[in-house]
């Protein structure tokens, strides 16, 4: 195993979009949710990882001692070899938290930006600012902790093609090493959902957001940021290891409440509530919720969906290497089909998007389920 | 059994249908006659025993016929034999209604004690008395708060003319009445005529195919008697079988020595398919064959035509064989290989009406396992050409140019509607909608009224009952009659999706109505159709000539975009939903398009 993903499901404010496992972390039992997840970290191998991705919720909603008390563990039962990330909020990220992910070796910071705008920052509900942005990369600065990613979005409720213009300038000024640009998905059970049920909202059509993509796309290239993946984007040699760990289709651990492994045969997940996530490690000892084995199928399927997302693609020498027999036994009916309607393209033994493709990349992963 | 015994045996035999508008009770009758006589355990009642098909059950209609034997001890100590003989219950099958009640000597005619006759009962009943029937009156559901039953008793004598102290008070549910019911069988239909020694009359029915023991037909014997080994020959083909079976349903089927006048049951012979036992036609000895047939068969034509594509091409052969299935089963299906531009090979089918199409469709995907595309129906036109000859059209996308065409028929229907008062506004805005001719209008009761309009079919199939239906808050009844072709002044919409005909979507339309509904119709196809990957233009054009276009804007983005803390499975989820989606739809040149929007032609007055 090579990666391991850590879920902390707190945070101090529920954005109105997010449908991850989070809560909000006023009287919520963050210690014992330590303690569990601890235990839970416990039980896997002592080993060496490449990546470490702690993710949430939030991370940096932890207090210090809580961050410290996490950190000191997972750092003595794992040794990380290459990346460590931490997401963090702007605003969250104070010398004092810095400093302690600092002292554990945490060597990127995912940022959650979201948008320079604060009005825009406001109907996304989150608790930072503007300036925010900017001090707490000035923090990182400071302290030399210069691998960082922005995480942003697009296609929000009231955005225009000039809020992208702001945070390209911006991407510019600060020269981030990496970003990450979403366009805003409406999941159910979010506070956006229920408004645009009720039509209080809305947000652009498809048409509107893939002018937009492509001005994110061309903007961030020009920038000397190009696409790696769907939607992320980086500097030379900084390409994040660990989401191409997904997308690649390797094994990972996935820690914390909610969070999904996958074994390279089977894909599993824990238990998302979090007081159940505690009673049953506390009580059970396990908190895997449900272990499903994969099929050949399923494995095929997942390689091709998974890999076509990165621009370089699937390597058909990779292919072949891990399931034993070349992607055409499987694909070669639709591989013909999408490179003749000009959504694939195959060169130099890898199979990936077209430019057109990528717009439409479900339509095109979805040819590839068995 | 010596001719005596025949006789005597046929003295006692009641056979008779039961005549009732959807939901007023006729199911749950049969199934308390067969409770309260000795026909069926208890134990193997199903609810609603009659109605066997999946698709019958879930649709609350019968299809398919059923006859079943019932034993009953009477107050005057002898015991009878009752056939009870099933009748679908949809206009569709009219044809197979009459013959069933060709087979009976009387009808228990069931009205629901709250809703009074509907338009279909109405027409049944008339097919009854043309067969002589003897009626018995029975106004059912007596025990519902919103029961009248003396007035529909009263209704019952001013349209039909059953005397209202006649009418039985019923409730099939509560079991109220139904010994009654039992008893006035026996006093009031008549016992089945016919001679025994004479050479043998039998009466089909109902065919369906078991693919055991081939078809098996239903049969009513007239005169004569037939038995296991008896050579016989169907009168109107021509054909000639060996019996291997005759029996009776009690429901089960149950293997009888022999069939004699009055009785009625089932013979098999090893025949291959329906259309070699066709309902209506009369079964007669082989060696001593009757001098002439029943009256009243006729060959079912079908009135309605589509077209029906696999979604994936490559199962064409498949749809031959589950057509080829069905139709041992369903003389009346008929098929015939066609090609369509736009959907590739495919059959033309046709059926008596739109029930029997919906069903048909939806045995194929459901039994067949199938995905169908199917074209909007389409009637039969009738057209004359400049060069003098005159040819049958039944799809729209062979209609002849406008200039090689002198004139076009269309099949016309006499529609039957009947509804309360409040509503008939609304049922003559409809039916003058759907360019209709009023004829008449007669006031059944103080409420309710019979209006009378002949409307040419295609309208009929063009979404009338549902519109009907919902015009009339669910009140009005229908039924109609084809009386044959007229002229109309027809022309041919053709539907072009970037800029190329597409076939499958062509329709006709009156002249009067060209325009509103070309424009209708791509504002709709737009609504269906799924943005592709460019911009998609659509045009409705009569000849050469476009009636209107709109456009069907490019598709912008389509990605998953997050990926989940690793959530693959979910994400995998949502491609195989919208994989599901997709298969719903057939790619015509570049352009994908739904199901729907070969139908989007029937529905156009939705909005």
């Amino acid at each position: 195993m090579d990666s391991m993903y850590v879920h902390i499901p707190f945070c101090n404010r529920i954005c109105t979009y997010c449908d991850f496992n989070k809560v909000l972390i006023k009287n919520q039992p963050v210690d014992e949710y330590i303690d569990a997840l601890i235990k839970e970290l416990g039980q896997y191998d002592k080993q060496h990882l490449k990546t470490i991705y702690v993710g949430g919720g939030t991370p940096t909603a932890l207090t210090v001692s809580q961050l410290d008390r996490l950190l000191k563990f997972m750092t003595e039962h794992f040794t990380v070899t290459d990346e460590f990330t931490f997401e963090a909020n702007p605003d969250e990220l104070t010398t004092e938290k810095l400093d302690v992910l600092n002292h554990y070796g945490v060597n990127r910071v995912s940022l959650g930006v979201q948008t320079f705008n604060n009005d825009l920052l406001k109907v996304l509900g989150r608790t930072h600012n503007f300036d925010d942005i900017f001090k707490s990369v000035n923090h990182l600065e400071k302290i030399g902790l210069t691998n960082y990613s922005l995480d942003l979005m697009y296609n929000l409720p009231g955005e225009t093609f000039d809020d992208i213009d702001m945070s390209l300038k911006y991407v510019k000024e600060l020269q981030p090493k990496h970003i990450s640009w979403y366009s805003l998905i409406i999941e159910p059970h979010t506070v956006f959902y229920n408004k645009i049920r009720q039509g209080t909202m809305s947000i652009a059509g498809s048409l509107e957001e893939g002018e937009k993509y492509d001005k994110v796309i061309a903007g961030l290239d020009a920038l000397g940021y190009p696409q790696y993946e769907i939607s992320n984007f980086a500097k030379s040699e900084y390409e994040s290891m660990h989401n191409k760990t997904y997308w690649l289709n390797e094994p990972y651990i996935g820690a914390g409440a909610g969070s999904h492994g996958y074994t390279g045969s089977a894909r599993y997940y824990n238990i998302k509530p979090v007081t159940h996530y505690i009673n049953n490690m506390n009580e059970q000892g396990s908190v895997v919720k449900e272990q499903l084995e994969l099929t050949k199928n399923d494995q095929y399927e997942e390689e091709m969906f998974l890999g076509l997302r990165l621009n370089k693609g699937v390597s058909e020498v990779r292919f072949n290497e891990k399931y034993g027999l070349p992607v055409d036994a499987v694909y070669g009916d639709v591989l013909k089909k999408l490179t003749e309607k000009n959504l694939l393209k195959r060169k130099a033994g890898h199979i990936y998007l077209t430019e057109a493709g990528r717009m439409i990349g479900n339509d095109v992963f979805m040819e590839f389920l068995l | 059994m010596n001719n005596m015994e025949r006789l005597k045996r046929q003295e006692n035999i009641r056979n008779f249908s039961i005549i009732a508008h959807i939901d007023h009770g006729k199911s749950s009758l049969a199934d308390r006659l067969l409770e309260n006589t000795r026909s069926v355990e208890g134990r193997d009642m199903k609810a609603q025993l009659l109605d066997s098909m999946d698709i019958e059950r879930e649709r609350g209609i019968t299809i398919k016929l059923n006859a079943v034997r019932l034993k009953y001890t009477a107050e005057d100590g002898e015991e009878y034999t009752f056939h009870l003989i099933d009748t679908p219950g949809h206009v569709d099958f009219s044809y197979e209604v009459s013959r069933s009640l060709a087979a009976c000597e009387g009808a228990v005619l069931v009205v629901d004690a709250a809703q009074g006759i509907e338009a279909q009962t109405l027409a049944n009943v008339y097919l009854a008395l043309d067969n002589d029937l003897e009626l018995i009156p029975v106004v059912n559901k007596i025990d519902l708060p919103a029961a009248d039953p003396d007035r529909v008793g009263a209704e019952i004598e001013d349209v039909i003319g059953l005397p209202k102290e006649d009418s039985i008070h019923a409730s099939a549910k509560a079991n109220i009445g139904i010994e009654e019911i039992l008893e006035r069988i026996v006093k009031d239909v008549p016992a089945p005529a016919g001679d025994p020694e004479a050479p043998l009359k039998a009466l089909i029915f109902d065919s369906v195919f078991d693919p055991y023991r081939g078809v098996i037909s239903s049969i009513r014997i007239m005169d004569g008697a037939v038995k296991a080994g008896d050579k016989i020959r169907m009168m109107a083909t021509g054909k000639e079988f060996e019996v291997s079976e005759v029996g009776i349903n009690t429901p089960k089927q149950l293997a009888v020595d022999e069939l004699t006048v009055g009785d009625v049951g089932y013979i098999s012979a090893s025949i291959k398919r329906v259309g070699d036992s066709l309902v209506g036609d009369t079964i007669t000895g082989a060696d001593n064959p009757a001098e002439a047939p029943l009256q009243g068969y006729k060959k079912m034509n079908p009135m309605v035509f589509c077209g029906m594509y696999p979604i994936d091409s490559a199962k064409y052969n498949d749809l031959r064989e589950a057509l080829e299935k069905l139709e041992l089963n369903d003389s009346s299906l008929q098929y015939e290989p066609e090609t369509s531009q736009a959907l590739g090979f495919g059959f033309r089918t046709g059926f008596l009406g739109l029930l029997h199409m919906e069903i048909v469709q939806e045995r194929i995907e459901r039994e067949f396992g199938i995905d169908l595309i199917a074209t909007a129906p389409s009637v039969i036109y009738s057209v004359d050409l400049t060069d003098g000859t005159t040819i049958s059209v039944d799809n729209p996308a062979q209609m002849p140019d406008p200039q090689k065409t002198e004139r076009i028929q269309e099949p016309y229907v006499k529609a039957q509607i009947m509804v309360p008062n409040d509503y008939v506004g609304a049922v003559m805005e409809l039916c003058q909608k759907k360019r209709g001719n009023f004829m008449t209008m007669d006031y059944l009761d103080d409420v309710r009224v019979n209006i009378i309009y002949e409307i040419p079919l295609s309208e009929i199939v063009f979404d009338f009952f549902d519109q009907l239906k919902s015009n009339t808050k669910g009140y009005a009844s229908l039924d109609y009659d084809l009386i044959g072709y007229k002229e109309s002044k027809l022309v041919k919409m053709d539907i072009l999706l970037n800029s190329e005909k597409v076939d499958a979507l062509s329709f006709i339309v009156h002249k009067d109505f060209a325009y509103d509904r070309g424009k209708a119709i791509v504002e709709k196809l737009k609504k269906i159709i799924p943005r592709q990957q460019f911009e998609v233009p659509i045009q409705a054009a009569i000849g050469q000539k476009i009636v209107s276009r709109t456009n069907i804007k490019s598709m912008g983005k389509n990605v998953l975009s997050k990926c989940y803390g690793g959530d693959i499975t979910r994400k995998k989820k949502l491609l195989e939903k919208q994989k599901e989606g997709k298969k719903k739809m057939k790619a015509v040149g570049s352009v994908e398009i739904p199901q729907e929007a070969f139908l989007a032609v029937l529905k156009m007055d939705d909005d």
